[in-house]
């Protein structure tokens, strides 16, 4: 009854060409990331310490640490963060949960999707015209908090979007039939187990607010300051624009000192995924249906 | 008129669109019965539970006209909607555990509903809910693992101790055994002519003898017509009127 099929030596051919194909493209990826890591080790690597760290820069840039700018990023992404996660999240709750699928919610769906690939120069613009001079934040860490909070918001809100989505509309049904509201439902039911895939959307995000420099350049961060911010209405300094500043703007740097701040901002943004995937394997091994 | 009408339909016509899935159905449900409803697939049985409980409201498109009373008020002027299906449970075809713990799974709508009440009281809220469902001794020791780790026929128990946790007037089940065996399905039958004495239960089912087993009455709806509403006793000794119920209970087609 059960004829061996003859074996497609064709098809097996074509099919090993291909593995072999698809593995060559995997390590062209992979070299960019592990050259660039490399160089930044082996380069960096010697300014890094205690004092690069924690330290004011010294002698014009050229020497001592990175303190104020470090600290200014930090200040910088968290202001963006408050503006831009409550704001997004809400959006997505909105446009996931309630809106209606007509014209206008379609309209606004394919701007935020549009936004996302505004690119950030134009966002920086956007930043001087409306909160430098329109609401007279000046050039400011609010200012450029939220220029990076407008640039992120798209993609905070489509992916949030898409984790609201990915909670199984049988959850909302069997909620709703109890006698939920839609608040209710969303509170307790669908936000926690979306909240897993918005959390690792935010830290994406936070990365990418981390890295930019456009949009900070004109609208509140500064080449050097003398002191660090004390409110939201003082300027600051940044890793990303003062590796800029160090790399291009500044004659006479020892080339370790770039590399190291170069080295800093990546390995935040390193720590920040993997803190990223840490939180979502921790947390999927609690969520299962 | 005094009636012991728990539900009454009239006239019910219900469309996705334009396309009308269930077309001027009149019947009633008495309080305290197990009311089935048999038909194949694309009927318009899901449909029809779905407006008693007023669910239409949550769909876009779904058109629901003529008018369902409930105790004699019609649901279109329930004022609080979130009330009436707090009085109605209902029970999906696939059992829907929530990604919460056995016990929060149960706990769920009386806290949602405030009701709730102390610790105590909510302990023994569940513990009764899932010893009605006939699930309590296998969950008892796991009250706080997640409910959608056990078993399908445990899960669609659970589901049922959650429909019964606000001690709902109407209890719906939605062909409630499609992904359970036949054990637990048995087991379930028990629960549901127990539950008779305190609820009324509509059975949808497309298992023909399992409304044979259960319903006092039952409807049998057809293509989005209600062809024929009896005595379940009758229907399948054969005093069908209309000749598309006999070929159906028979078996001859669906």
């Amino acid at each position: 009854m059960f004829a061996a099929a003859p074996i497609n030596l064709k098809n097996r051919e074509i099919q090993q060409r291909f593995q072999w194909l698809f593995g060559v493209m995997l390590i062209f990826l992979i070299i960019p990331v592990v050259v660039i890591l490399g160089m930044l080790l082996i380069k960096g690597w010697p300014a890094m310490s205690w004092s690069f760290i924690f330290d004011d820069p010294k002698n014009g840039m050229t020497a001592g640490g990175i303190f104020p700018a470090l600290f200014g990023t930090i200040w910088l992404v968290i202001v963006s963060l408050l503006a831009s996660v409550p704001l997004g999240v809400a959006a997505a709750i909105y446009l996931s949960e309630y809106a209606p699928d007509n014209m206008l919610t379609r309209l606004i769906n394919l701007a935020t999707i549009n936004l996302a690939g505004v690119p950030s120069i134009v966002h920086a613009l956007f930043g001087v015209g409306a909160f430098v001079s329109f609401f007279k934040f000046g050039t400011s860490i609010l200012a450029a908090s939220l220029t990076l909070a407008i640039m992120t918001l798209p993609v905070v809100i489509v992916s949030s979007w898409e984790s609201l989505q990915s909670v199984p509309r049988s959850f909302r049904e069997a909620c709703w039939n109890m006698g939920a509201t839609r608040w209710q439902t969303i509170w307790n039911v669908v936000l926690p187990n979306a909240f897993t895939g918005i959390l690792t959307g935010v830290i994406l995000q936070v990365s990418r607010a981390a890295g930019e420099t456009a949009p900070i350049m004109f609208t509140g961060a500064a080449m050097f300051l003398p002191f660090l911010p004390n409110s939201v209405f003082d300027q600051t300094m940044a890793l990303a624009l003062h590796l800029f500043v160090v790399a291009t703007q500044v004659p006479d740097v020892p080339e370790s000192l770039p590399f190291g701040v170069a080295l800093v901002l990546v390995g935040i943004v390193l720590l920040m995924n993997t803190v990223a995937i840490w939180i979502r394997m921790h947390l999927r091994g609690k969520k299962k249906w | 008129m005094v009636t012991n009408h728990k539900i009454d339909v009239q006239d019910l016509t219900i469309a996705y669109g334009t396309h009308r899935i269930l077309r001027h159905v009149t019947l009633n449900v008495r309080a305290n019965e197990i009311f089935g409803i048999i038909g194949p697939a694309n009927s318009g049985k899901t449909s029809f539970l779905n407006a008693i409980n007023r669910m239409d409201m949550m769909r876009v498109n779904m058109n629901v006209t003529g008018t369902i009373t409930i105790d004699g008020i019609d649901t279109r002027n329930w004022r609080n909607v979130y009330a009436l299906r707090r009085k109605i449970g209902v029970v999906f075809p696939l059992p829907v555990g929530l990604p919460l713990t056995v016990y929060d799974n149960v706990a769920l709508a009386p806290r949602l509903a405030g009701t709730a009440g102390s610790q105590a009281d909510l302990d023994i809220l569940v513990e009764r809910c899932l010893r009605r469902a006939a699930l309590w001794d296998e969950v008892k020791d796991r009250l706080h693992h997640l409910g959608s780790l056990l078993s399908g026929g445990q899960q669609q128990r659970l589901t049922i101790a959650r429909a019964l946790s606000q001690s709902p007037e109407i209890l719906m089940l939605d062909e409630f055994s499609i992904a359970v065996d036949p054990v637990t399905t048995m087991r379930i039958e028990d629960v549901l002519k127990e539950l008779k004495s305190e609820m009324t239960i509509i059975l949808v089912t497309n298992l023909v003898q399992q409304a044979n087993r259960l319903a006092d009455r039952t409807a049998f709806f057809l293509n989005g017509d209600c062809v024929e509403i009896g005595e379940t006793a009758d229907l399948f000794n054969g005093v069908a009127r209309d000749q598309r119920t006999l070929d159906y209970i028979g078996g001859k087609f669906g």
